[in-house]
């Protein structure tokens, strides 16, 4: 079951190649507070270079959904438009929600009798030992693990879908995704494979740069204990995302590629 | 239990002369402005209690809490300030707190407010309108007042004049 999600997420690295390099991917929420027992959230998702303008490609694969305890949750009306797709989501039991696009793959070139070939898109890590011919040399190899995690609350915050699983980069919330306003700073950690992301670069870019002439992003550079602390001088949405580069702890002798991207809603105080 | 009871018994005097008064009422007259608009909705309205270090507390919540299959509680995350500080963990409807929306005009609300640490008080009120604003009025406050002491703010969009004073 697992391995079956790997390798459908997989096809969406495929699917929309450049994006990664190029674009940002992102998912939207129409909103990530519900006040009502019986609420629905909407959202949009796409690969764009302004976040949250739908102007390049759609997200072709359906995210996958977890519900405040932890249990997977179904994913509604999943559709996909020439820009974006959408996609409903049920919030039937009160606290935080986690809508969680993954994606697991492996790129990168070697060489034989003299000609370089590359990988095929979409190739994962269970595949690898069938596509990498006996005599082979020069091999390359990248792992590129993308985790975009979106998070919506019905009544008060709860954590079940926020515990990281300690493998690749994850989001450790001081701050909780949902309860980001103007005028208090928020405070998230990240992990590499459980363990402090110390040094790394995270990049925090406002929605809505059509309607204004700055860019309006910040980076900024985790501590050592793999924190940073954002302030969010207007409200509006935000994309969030942080990569990270290693060895891959699973391919022998291949490069490690991590991205953590999320959404946040900020509101006014 | 019998000791408990005693000393229970013998420690109001003494509490009433640390704090003038014990079950207190608070008296909050606010206005809801007639706005000219295209379209107007009654704004649901909270009324709460903060203090640095203790949990906000909600006196009052109004909003179209008479909807079939309590509807109205959709809208409540609107009224977003008070939704963060205190609505968000409740259930609703809440009993001697939820009430109906009201019509623009002066309004005057009797709250009990239970007993108060001495202590730095905030009084907020927020009013949030379906197709329209919302705004946020705090009136701080220290506990205990002088006697015939009244503490006034005022809103500029969505609130008007709000003062508050209190009766034992």
């Amino acid at each position: 079951m697992l391995r079956t999600a790997i390798a459908v997420t997989a096809l969406a690295l495929a699917a929309v190649p450049a994006t990664l390099q190029a674009h940002r991917l992102w998912m939207m929420p129409s909103t990530t507070v519900i006040s009502s027992a019986d609420g629905w959230v909407t959202f949009d998702a796409a690969a764009s270079n302004d976040v949250f303008h739908a102007d390049h490609q759609p997200l072709r694969v359906e995210p996958a959904a977890f519900a405040p305890d932890g249990s997977e949750a179904k994913i509604e009306n999943f559709a996909t438009g020439r820009f974006r797709s959408t996609f409903d989501l049920h919030l039937t039991q009160p606290g935080t929600w986690k809508v969680a696009m993954l994606s697991d793959g492996v790129g990168g070139s070697y060489q034989l009798a003299g000609e370089e070939k590359r990988l095929p898109r979409g190739t994962t890590a269970d595949k690898l030992p069938g596509i990498i011919p006996a005599g082979a040399t020069d091999v390359k190899l990248m792992q590129i693990e993308g985790r975009n995690e979106v998070f919506v609350t019905s009544g008060a915050p709860t954590d079940a879908v926020l515990r990281p699983t300690g493998k690749g980069l994850e989001l450790v919330a001081e701050t909780h995704p949902n309860d980001v306003v103007t005028g208090e700073d928020a405070v998230f950690g990240f992990t590499v494979d459980g363990k402090p992301a110390a040094g790394l670069e995270v990049l925090v870019v406002r929605g809505g740069k059509r309607y204004r002439d700055t860019v309006d992003e910040q980076t900024l550079k985790a501590d050592a204990a793999g924190k940073v602390r954002v302030s969010f001088a207007e409200p509006g949405m935000y994309w969030l995302n942080a990569s990270a580069s290693g060895q891959s702890a699973t391919i022998p002798n291949a490069a490690r590629r991590m991205s953590y991207t999320t959404t946040l809603e900020v509101l006014g105080a | 239990m019998q000791v408990r009871h005693q000393l229970l018994l013998t420690g109001l005097p003494m509490l009433a002369v640390a704090t003038p008064a014990i079950a207190q009422t608070a008296q909050v007259q606010l206005t809801l402005p007639r706005l000219k608009v295209a379209e107007y909705n009654r704004p649901y309205v909270a009324i709460w209690l903060e203090k640095p270090g203790m949990p906000a507390r909600t006196l009052q919540i109004w909003y179209d809490f008479d909807m079939a299959k309590n509807e109205g509680t959709k809208w409540l995350g609107d009224v977003r300030s008070w939704w963060r500080a205190s609505g968000r963990t409740m259930r609703f409807p809440a009993d001697g707190v939820t009430g109906a929306t009201r019509a623009p005009g002066k309004h005057m609300v009797r709250v009990p407010t239970g007993q108060l640490a001495p202590g730095q008080y905030v009084l907020a009120i927020e009013a949030a309108r379906e197709v329209g604003g919302r705004e946020v009025v705090r009136v701080p406050f220290s506990w205990p007042p002088k006697p015939g002491q009244t503490f006034a703010a005022s809103g500029t969009s969505e609130l008007g004049a709000v003062a508050l004073a209190f009766t034992r």
